[in-house]
């Protein structure tokens, strides 16, 4: 029961987009194509919770006030491994990603979790945390990609969903559309909470 | 004189049309949370282009004289965020000891900037454009100049916004993003200015 309760709490509760707005830079910049999206959570989230799971095991082995450095260390490992694997495996997709995959080291996300969550918590808890964190961030990547590739270029995936009659908006495929469409994106979230509060 | 001329292009194309936050999405964070007055927005800026600076040195002299001599470049992010966050810690000790007023200013941004993405991401662009030494500190220095630009003119919009008549839905950080999407439209305008 709590298990479902703390990955709730990720999906949609704290959501790291949409509720706590962490984590900007990747969730900017990648999301002009729904495959770079998906990539992008799919590979936070593994980051997430490889390290979630190995801190909250170590945590009683790290002095103190090392705790720090020693998470960065630990989830730099992890993303190393993430950025070669993509390379070797999805060369396309990790070409387009470029320098957001050795970046997801400071995404404030991961660190943020480990020391608040992963350091204080169970191993069973702190997968759940990271499952719920790490597929909450990845939901909200996809739906934001998925927006913009189909207003930017008319596709999903690369599938073409508006024919030839659609005038294709390529100010949503540069930095411009990425922020306003977050903005608008972020107060429609806002409106639906406020909604079902009352 | 050719020279010159390059590196001066260097520096106003990393400024503006390759802007680190507006374009290349590099150090957002920062750029949202700490951009609601001007003063603090100008010491952030400040503190960034330091840091940066020193980590576009450190990154060259480490790139070229350890990780390629060594064969050792499968360890760069993890060798540059140690790098990055000693290097922060050691300037927050020079500060601290030798201008207590300046720390006052800084202090608090420091321990900010080693998560700042805007810094591993230059450590990183560094050897991967191939400059040299000179033209990795220009571009380092650019690239805080930059930064502080764009956190700077978004602090005085959002100044500006306190008296504005927002709906409820926008406030705060969907507004942001929204003037932040018009500014990276006039930024493009920039684009053609120079091709390198």
């Amino acid at each position: 029961m709590k298990f479902l309760k703390i990955l709730k709490n990720g999906l949609w509760d704290e959501n790291p987009t949409f509720r706590i707005v962490i984590g900007m830079c990747p969730t900017l910049a990648v999301t002009n194509a729904a495959v770079n999206g998906l990539v992008m959570g799919l590979a936070t989230a593994f980051v997430l919770l490889a390290s979630e799971i190995i801190i909250s095991l170590v945590k009683k082995l790290i002095p103190e006030n090392v705790r720090i450095p020693s998470y960065i260390l630990i989830i730099a490992t992890f993303v190393t491994l993430v950025d070669y694997i993509l390379k070797a495996f999805l060369p396309g997709v990790a070409s387009a990603l470029s320098l957001f995959i050795p970046l997801i080291v400071v995404n404030c996300i991961i660190l943020g979790r480990a020391e608040a969550f992963a350091s204080k918590n169970s191993v069973l808890d702190s997968i759940a945390d990271a499952l719920g964190m790490g597929l909450g961030f990845t939901w909200a990547l996809l739906l934001l990609s998925i927006i913009r590739e189909l207003l930017g270029s008319g596709s999903i995936f690369g599938v073409q969903i508006l024919g030839g009659w659609y005038p294709q908006m390529a100010i949503m495929l540069l930095p411009a559309g990425a922020f306003i469409s977050l903005g608008i994106l972020l107060a429609l979230m806002n409106y639906i909470s406020s909604k079902g509060v009352k | 004189m050719e020279q010159f001329t390059h590196i001066l292009l260097l520096f106003a194309s990393t400024i503006l049309v390759n802007n680190f936050i507006l374009v290349r999405f590099l150090g957002i964070c920062p750029f949202l949370g700490v951009s609601n007055q001007i003063g603090t927005a100008f010491s952030m800026g400040m503190a960034t282009t330091f840091v940066m600076t020193l980590t576009g040195m450190a990154s060259w002299l480490i790139n070229t004289y350890i990780l390629e001599v060594f064969n050792l470049q499968f360890l760069q992010t993890v060798i540059f965020i140690i790098v990055i966050a000693a290097l922060v810690q050691f300037v927050e000790m020079f500060i601290k000891k030798t201008s207590p007023a300046l720390y006052r200013t800084l202090g608090i941004f420091l321990p900010l900037i080693t998560t700042n993405c805007a810094i591993l991401g230059l450590a990183l662009l560094i050897p991967s454009e191939g400059y040299n030494f000179i033209e990795s500190v220009i571009f380092a220095f650019a690239a805080g100049v930059g930064f502080t630009l764009a956190i700077v003119l978004m602090a005085g919009l959002r100044e500006n916004l306190e008296f504005a008549d927002v709906p409820g839905v926008l406030k705060g950080v969907p507004i942001t993003l929204i003037i932040a999407g018009i500014m990276a439209m006039a930024f493009m305008g920039f684009s053609g200015l120079i091709s390198m």
